[in-house]
């Protein structure tokens, strides 16, 4: 998704900063500093390029262009641009991680019952 | 040992240059070793200490293992580690290193890639390093390690690891640090090569050792907790 070029989302700019917990029912992209906790259980959440985010995640989809320190639920999907600088542990179904991408954690796949086959992908 | 720090055998010759992101495939005797056990296993812990790879997060989560992946070269270049020996010497602080790294509290693993890291990292870090991963692997546990014999010769390029399949690495060379991460101005330098030896000594608190010589001056080592 490039979340930039879209309007149906909430924004958190680069000269935002928030301490707390975030959570909401839209898409969501912060391309500001964000400390906390962030819960968006059926949208997506794109952390832009200039984004610096302290905090779990929980969202249906994540993606991560700029810095995450935290762990990440996502119940769909979850990326790695090749921008991205994640610590943390990753829990979902499916992820994609592109080249130069930094990843410090753990991924663990969570295989649907019905869809033995996994479903990791890398690009 | 023989020391390689900063030194070359012709210094006036460079190596030769060898293209950004050139990958070159090798065939590891000591990774098909670890698929058998990748294989026959249902679920295993896997911590992978090299560059950030997602062919090797794809290779091992779709066979249902749980990966783990800490850059542990990069995490050396830290400048927050330097410090004076005892003599005014720079050198690293092992202990901080430690406390902020290969940090896993309550988790074993059954598979660590240790790579090339030995040859390549500072040799403050090494020893407290190996000890650190003995109490992090299961009793039975493996290591995969690679070290260069003397005839790789101190410019060695520094490489990083793709798994391509059960016995096939895709090498890739490291390039200089990204921006706002702690960095050396570019790549990593062949610190050291140790002969069986000292290999031999370095995994002494192993149960088990097996070297594999491959024909590009590099020995695998497989070693068994």
């Amino acid at each position: 998704m490039d979340a930039s070029k879209t309007t149906d989302f909430a924004h958190i700019g680069r000269s935002v900063v928030v301490k707390g917990e975030l959570s909401g029912s839209e898409d969501l992209f912060i391309d500001g500093q964000v400390e906390g906790t962030i819960e968006l259980r059926g949208n997506s959440l794109t952390i832009g390029p200039h984004g610096q985010v302290k905090a779990n995640v929980n969202a249906k989809d994540v993606t991560v262009q700029g810095k995450l320190e935290g762990n990440i639920q996502a119940s769909q999907r979850a990326e790695l641009k090749k921008t991205a600088v994640a610590v943390g542990d990753i829990v979902k179904q499916r992820v994609a991680i592109e080249e130069g991408a930094y990843f410090k954690g753990k991924v663990d796949i969570q295989r649907e019952a019905s869809k033995p086959e996994g479903q990791a992908t890398g690009k | 040992m023989k020391l390689f720090r900063g030194s070359s055998a012709n210094p006036g010759q460079p190596a030769p240059a060898r293209p950004a992101g050139q990958r070159l495939t090798r065939r590891s005797s000591g990774l098909a070793e670890v698929t058998k056990l990748l294989t026959s296993e249902e679920t295993l812990c896997v911590l992978d200490l090299g560059s950030t790879s997602a062919a090797n997060i794809r290779y091992l989560t779709e066979r249902g293992h749980k990966i783990y992946s800490e850059d542990l070269l990069d995490a050396s270049t830290d400048s927050a580690l330097v410090i004076e020996d005892e003599l005014g010497k720079p050198t690293l602080d092992s202990r901080l290193f430690l406390k902020e790294n290969l940090v896993y509290p309550g988790t074993q693993f059954d598979v660590v890639l240790f790579w090339n890291l030995a040859d390549y990292m500072d040799e403050s870090l090494v020893k407290p390093v190996i000890g650190r991963l003995w109490s992090l692997i299961r009793p039975g546990g493996v290591l995969l390690a690679f070290f260069h014999t003397r005839e790789a010769g101190p410019d060695s390029p520094c490489y990083r690891f793709h798994i391509v399949n059960n016995d096939t690495l895709e090498m890739q060379l490291i390039e200089a640090r990204r921006e706002g991460r702690p960095a050396t101005a570019t790549g990593f330098q062949l610190q050291r090569v140790f002969n069986n030896r000292h290999i031999e000594n370095l995994f002494r608190d192993f149960s088990s050792i097996k070297f594999f010589l491959a024909r590009d001056n590099i020995r695998e080592v497989l070693v068994v907790r």
